[in-house]
């Protein structure tokens, strides 16, 4: 598979070389300007309305305003999503990107090109070549066979009939429907039939997807494993994916970022994490709420700042002296050059300073640390299996903070920790302060602070 | 309140013999034309003795329903024979022929603007209303004027009142092509003439097939009222036989008549519904011709294929 998708990729990265050489690819994919959509006998009447503050309900007697003022990019590369409940205008945006239905006011960039109010033969050009769709019930041609239905893109674009069905195949295998290329899509089950109409798309071979509740009709097994197989081709492919979904855990998996509609108006635009640690309103936190948190939340986002810790050179006294401060029993250690060593327990320091040594290098133990990408589910596991808050480190293993279980359990419980005001001590101290007071005291040198 | 009047028989009556007048030199074309369409329909339909059209009938009946429904076409046409009306329902199936093909012409076209355009579609509707409900004796009388007695005063009179379904139903087959397939086309950069001609005549095809089945079925109960104008066949044995109150005559013909219907009812029904034996003959050789070109590149990707796992199955 992976084989598969590295050939493929490497034979439209060719192309898609072929063609930046004659235009320089924009970093922005898609761009939607102040767009409208209503639905009514004058709609631009409508439009002047809304724009002077009138709400959806108000006009509702003179039309439906399905889409209001919608403003956003889609950078080049990422799956942008659009979430939102039925009725939120969802659909009918993602049929202004590609010029399925008009748009009342505001205009749409695809690429370089506006393809508001230009000549349907143009935008039917731009359709071709940058921007395709995938489709919620499939809409596959019932009368084609699979790979007639996965070259309908290139036949539309004109590429003689040997060289689309070849490519069409290299698409079959890439979606994993080998052996049903000569099948009538009605004797495929929905998984494979949105295979062949995501594999259409593919073989169209446009920059930008347009993905309309593309996986909703899959049951749910199917349904994750199209999320995740969408997720390595994206990768792979490195396509700009607009994907819209009533299905909020879907969005949370899928996007780079998401922008909530409610009401035919985006009310937030972010990403998962944004959305779901800093929702822009009510309607958002609530429909949030029931949002599988673990798998979204990362280490990064819920990390808290490192109180408990000292670098090698500071020596045992130094790290005994910040356990008793902090009455904790551990402390996180600092290489010379700021990289994470490990963890130091009370009990060891404890023993080094009383025997009078002075390297701590001695006694530092292993302590688990992750990456700020990391998914909170993914941390359970090392906070049962250690009672040392996990340590966060960025790709050159320098310390950006740390997870102690409570935040971890806050953070999965949605509930605010009250950091800052009552710092969070883990694990708690094991040996009486007044035992380390003492001790510090016998071991003095002249002149050492205690 | 006796004397009012609207005289809208009377402007009927001016229009026709305005064009009467003025535009005879078409219908002096129109008629030149359906008449000799007519008549070569019909020299194919009744010049060759009776056995071989009753041949090529069960053959076709053979292809298109299996042996059954080709029995049933021998033993039909065979009766036909019997009764002595063998040239008569040659003679009316030539005209059914003639104006079911020319009001599908016109009728598909129609139906495919109505279909795109709802201005059209508005139109066109109380138009058919019309054509359809007006009695069929009506349109005798211009058509009797402009085209004279004969067979092509018939065959319009049964254009105009057959066309209606051919139109209607054109229109709802495409209009109830699912909506999502058509964006499909639409968001792949397709022109409408593509979308109509790839997506939405294929799809619409059952539809329009009843439709079609519909002309020939309207233009068939046409047969007898075209009889009273001249046309021949076993519409004006018909007619003859009502005159003379000759019940056997006119239960041999009106028998013919139904023998034919059935035979072009079951033919074109199954048309339209496309499960036929020589529609599954033509799938076949379509898909083995298919099989063999993937067997063909199967092939030359033998070494690629090797590169399996791919995606689990679903």
């Amino acid at each position: 598979m992976t084989q598969i998708v590295a050939e493929y990729a490497q034979e439209s990265a060719a192309s898609a070389e072929r063609t930046a050489s004659t235009s320089r690819a924009p970093e922005i994919a898609v761009k939607a300007d102040h767009l409208y959509k209503v639905f009514g006998r004058r709609p631009h009447d409508i439009v002047k309305k809304l724009e002077a503050g009138a709400s959806r309900e108000d006009l509702a007697h003179l039309g439906t305003a399905a889409v209001i003022d919608a403003s956003f990019e889609v950078r080049r590369g990422e799956i942008f999503v659009v979430m939102g409940l039925s009725g939120s205008g969802k659909s009918t945006l993602i049929r202004m990107l590609n010029g399925l239905l008009d748009a009342t006011s505001g205009t749409v960039t695809v690429g370089d090109t506006r393809i508001t109010g230009i000549p349907a033969a143009k935008l039917r050009e731009v359709r071709r070549q940058s921007i395709s769709m995938v489709f919620q019930h499939f809409a596959l041609l019932p009368h084609r066979t699979v790979i007639d239905n996965v070259a309908y893109g290139l036949e539309v674009q004109g590429m003689p009939r040997n060289e689309r069905l070849a490519k069409a195949r290299t698409i079959i295998r890439l979606v994993g429907l080998d052996g049903w290329a000569d099948n009538l899509p009605s004797e495929l089950s929905g998984g494979m039939q949105q295979r062949v109409g995501l594999g259409r798309a593919l073989a169209a071979d446009t920059d930008v997807l347009l993905m309309d509740e593309a996986f909703s009709a899959l049951d749910p097994l199917i349904r994750r494993e199209m999320q995740e197989q969408l997720i390595e081709l994206q990768a792979e492919l490195g396509k700009t994916i607009i994907f819209i979904t009533h299905d909020l855990n879907e969005a949370m998996f899928l996007g780079d970022r998401i922008a909530v509609m409610r009401d035919g108006r985006i009310v937030q635009i972010g990403t998962p994490e944004e959305i779901l640690t800093d929702p822009a309103n009510d309607y958002v936190a609530q429909f949030v709420q029931d949002v599988d948190r673990a798998r979204v939340l990362t280490a990064g986002s819920v990390m808290e700042p490192v109180r408990s810790v000292v670098t090698v050179t500071a020596g045992p006294r130094a790290a005994l002296r910040t356990m008793r401060d902090l009455q904790t029993s551990a402390t996180f250690v600092l290489r010379r050059d700021l990289s994470f060593a490990g963890v130091v327990r009370d009990r060891d320091v404890l023993k080094q300073v009383k025997s009078g040594h002075s390297d701590l290098r001695a006694i530092i133990n292993e302590a688990t640390a992750v990456s700020a990408d990391t998914a909170l589910v993914d941390l359970v596991e090392l906070a049962v299996e250690s009672d040392l808050p996990i340590a966060v480190v960025d790709e050159r293993n320098r310390l950006l903070g740390v997870i102690p279980r409570v935040t971890l359990l806050a953070a999965l419980g949605n509930v605010t920790t009250a950091t800052g005001e009552l710092p969070v001590t883990e694990p708690p101290s094991t040996i009486s302060l007044s035992v380390i007071s003492e001790t510090l005291r016998e071991t003095a040198s002249e002149g050492a602070p205690l | 309140m006796n004397d009012f009047r609207i005289p809208l028989g009377s402007w009927a009556k001016a229009f026709v013999e305005f064009i009467t007048e003025n535009l005879s030199f078409i219908f002096d074309f129109v008629r030149a034309i359906f008449s000799g369409a007519y008549d070569v329909v019909d020299l194919v339909l009744a010049a060759p003795p009776f056995w071989v059209i009753i041949i090529v009938a069960v053959v076709l009946g053979m292809m298109i329903r299996g042996w059954k429904f080709a029995v049933g076409t021998l033993v039909g046409l065979l009766v036909i024979v019997g009764v002595d009306q063998w040239e008569n329902a040659m003679d009316s199936l030539a005209l059914i022929l003639v104006a079911s093909v020319l009001a599908i012409v016109f009728s598909i076209p129609l139906g495919i603007l109505a279909a795109k355009s709802d201005l059209a579609s508005k139109i066109i509707r109380p138009i058919l209303d019309f054509m359809q409900t007006m009695p069929a004796f009506v349109y005798l009388i211009p058509a009797l004027i402009l085209f004279r007695v004969g067979v092509v005063p018939g065959i319009v009179a049964t254009i105009i009142f057959a066309m209606a379904p051919g139109v209607r139903l054109t229109e709802l087959g495409i209009r109830s092509v699912d909506r999502e397939v058509v964006e499909a086309g639409e968001a792949f950069g397709a022109s409408p003439t593509r979308i109509l001609r790839q997506i939405q005549l294929p799809l619409a095809m059952p539809t329009i097939m009843a439709g079609v089945n519909q002309v020939i079925m309207l233009s068939l109960s046409m047969v007898v009222i075209a009889g009273m104008v001249g046309a021949g066949g076993l519409g004006q044995q018909v007619v003859a036989a009502l005159n003379r109150i000759d019940v056997s005559l006119g239960f041999e013909a009106g028998l013919a008549v139904v023998i034919l219907a059935i035979f072009l009812d079951r033919i074109t029904a199954a048309l339209g519904t496309g499960h036929t034996p020589i529609g599954q003959l033509l799938a076949g050789r379509k898909r083995r011709r298919q099989a063999s070109v993937a067997a063909a590149s199967a092939i030359s990707e033998a070494d690629a294929d090797m590169k399996t796992p791919q995606f689990a199955g679903v």
